[in-house]
């Protein structure tokens, strides 16, 4: 049997949230966009869920959430559209290190356009350095984009600080929130633009949402066009069960947050003391309070990660080392911290979440302890 | 990654992990690899009078193609001649183990593992034959 433990990658669906969806691929098929009955109830259920998504991050207005297929898109359409939309005034783009591939390449596409973009780095803790933003943000800039939750760490980043910062240079502020919706309190009036996926708080794959304030409207260039939906924004169909699905997935988050979240630190904190007591030289890699309840990071020195994985083939977790991937790189997060370079590739990702239980806690961690100590002892770094 | 059942097999109980004493002069010793790279060989060989190999340890920091590439090559040049162990190529490591693409620098690796820790041992012999 194997055992999950790789939340932040991805989550399982809830039941409840596949009962809710199920109802909308045959029976009420309707396109939302349809002027009759079968429309009009399709058109009630996304409304619906966009009001779900729209409590769990205080957002004011429903209207303010814009479905896309995932938060890959949504990253996309705040960063590039927005940009677009306000480049005549200022140049200035401003990221973190550490940030998801998708905003750093985004990032990237517009430098290569000619616009001016600032990589901020991290401190070694893995969060934002705030002096560096200070300096940084300025009138020329048009939008900072910086994320809630590292998906590698779990760090928390300071979205208010950072979102105060902004404000007094009228600068627009996004955040990439997938990992944070769901876990920690997330505030949209903290924000303009903000980026929420659906399968990483127990919904499906394929769907998300960007939050776009209306009251001072925020405006963006569409990525794609056709018939107009969502506010112009981002025309196509409405996926309406996998709308459904993030709605519910947001209902449920907002209900049980605060008792998951108790009951999650109780197993990283039983799990992080575990570990870091049994096997020496063992490091917790970002803030070890600033983080989500479900993520957990650690270097094991002397042993390469994707060696550690394959000690342990039933438990499903994932390795910042280079050997895990295509390329031949260990983890840019990991180096951003500026953590020895050895020891990025000794890392473990390990994210408990909804399902896992404390016997699962238990027997992974005794399995990682087992599995370092036979690999040092065939290490010539031990 | 999925890898082969051979290479499964190799990491997880593999043959020849260990140490030889680095100062008895029939044994070569060689580390190769870079931590910051994430992956280190340190390979050992012991030649006995006739020229053979009479025994070779591994330790590998690295990941499970690393370490079931230097397990298989310290099985392989068990019992041949220095020539012999010369002509094993990461092709063929490469091949045994099923290695995808992205993992052959491991079986290269070993290879190179190999041939340092004989060139680590003529060394040693040739400095004998000069002390003489």
């Amino acid at each position: 049997m194997n055992i999950y433990m790789d939340y932040q990658a991805t989550t399982p669906c809830d039941k409840r949230v596949v009962d809710e969806m199920l109802p909308y691929f045959s029976e009420r098929f309707g396109n939302p966009h349809s002027g009759h009955a079968m429309g009009f109830e399709a058109n009630e259920a996304v409304d619906g869920a966009r009001k779900k998504v729209a409590d769990l991050i205080n957002a004011n207005d429903p209207r303010e959430i814009i479905f896309t297929s995932g938060a890959t898109e949504s990253n996309n359409l705040a960063i590039r559209g927005a940009v677009y939309y306000y480049k005549s005034d200022r140049k200035k783009i401003i990221t973190s290190t550490i940030e998801h591939k998708c905003v750093l390449e985004t990032c990237r596409s517009l430098q290569s356009e000619g616009y001016q973009v600032v990589f901020a780095p991290v401190l070694g803790n893995g969060i934002v350095d705030m002096d560096f933003l200070k300096k940084e943000i300025d009138d020329n800039t048009i939008l900072v984009s910086i994320m809630s939750v590292n998906n590698e760490i779990g760090t928390i980043q300071p979205i208010k600080e950072i979102s105060k910062l902004c404000r007094e240079h009228g600068v627009l502020f996004h955040t990439d929130a997938a990992q944070a919706v769901g876990k920690i309190e997330v505030d949209a009036s903290d924000v303009d633009l903000m980026s929420i996926s659906g399968h990483k708080i127990y919904g499906p794959k394929g769907v998300g949402a960007l939050y776009v304030r209306i009251k001072p409207r925020i405006r963006l260039t569409p990525l794609f066009l056709g018939g107009g939906q969502e506010r112009g924004v981002r025309s196509g169909t409405l996926p309406v069960p996998l709308c459904v699905g993030l709605g519910k997935a947001c209902e449920i988050a907002k209900n049980e947050m605060i008792q998951e979240s108790k009951r999650l630190t109780e197993m990283k904190n039983y799990f992080i003391d575990k570990i870091l007591s049994s096997l020496e030289k063992v490091y917790l890699n970002g803030d070890r309070e600033k983080r989500i309840p479900g993520c957990m990071n650690f270097s094991f020195e002397g042993v390469e990660g994707e060696s550690i994985m394959l000690g342990m083939p039933d438990v499903c977790i994932s390795s910042g080392s280079a050997c895990t991937s295509a390329s031949l790189e260990p983890s840019y997060v990991l180096k951003a911290l500026s953590i020895r370079e050895d020891l990025a590739h000794c890392s473990l990702r390990i994210g408990i979440g909804r399902f896992t239980t404390f016997d699962e806690v238990e027997r992974v961690s005794d399995k990682i302890i087992e599995t370092v100590t036979r690999l040092r002892s065939m290490s010539p770094l031990w | 990654m999925k890898y082969s059942e051979k290479l499964m097999e190799l990491y997880s109980n593999p043959k020849n992990v260990g140490s030889l004493d680095e100062k008895d002069e029939n044994v070569g010793t060689s580390v190769v690899g870079a931590p910051s790279c994430g992956d280190v060989i340190k390979l050992q060989i012991k030649v006995d009078d006739e020229g053979k190999i009479a025994d070779a340890k591994f330790k590998t920091f690295g990941c499970g193609a690393a370490i079931a590439s230097s397990a298989l090559i310290t099985d392989w040049v068990q019992g041949k001649t220095l020539d012999e162990a010369k002509k094993i190529k990461n092709q063929d490591v490469a091949e045994y183990l099923s290695l995808p693409p992205v993992k052959a620098h491991c079986s290269v690796l070993a290879e190179e593992a190999i041939e340092k820790a004989i060139e680590n041992y003529l060394s040693k012999k040739g400095e004998e034959i000069c002390k003489k």
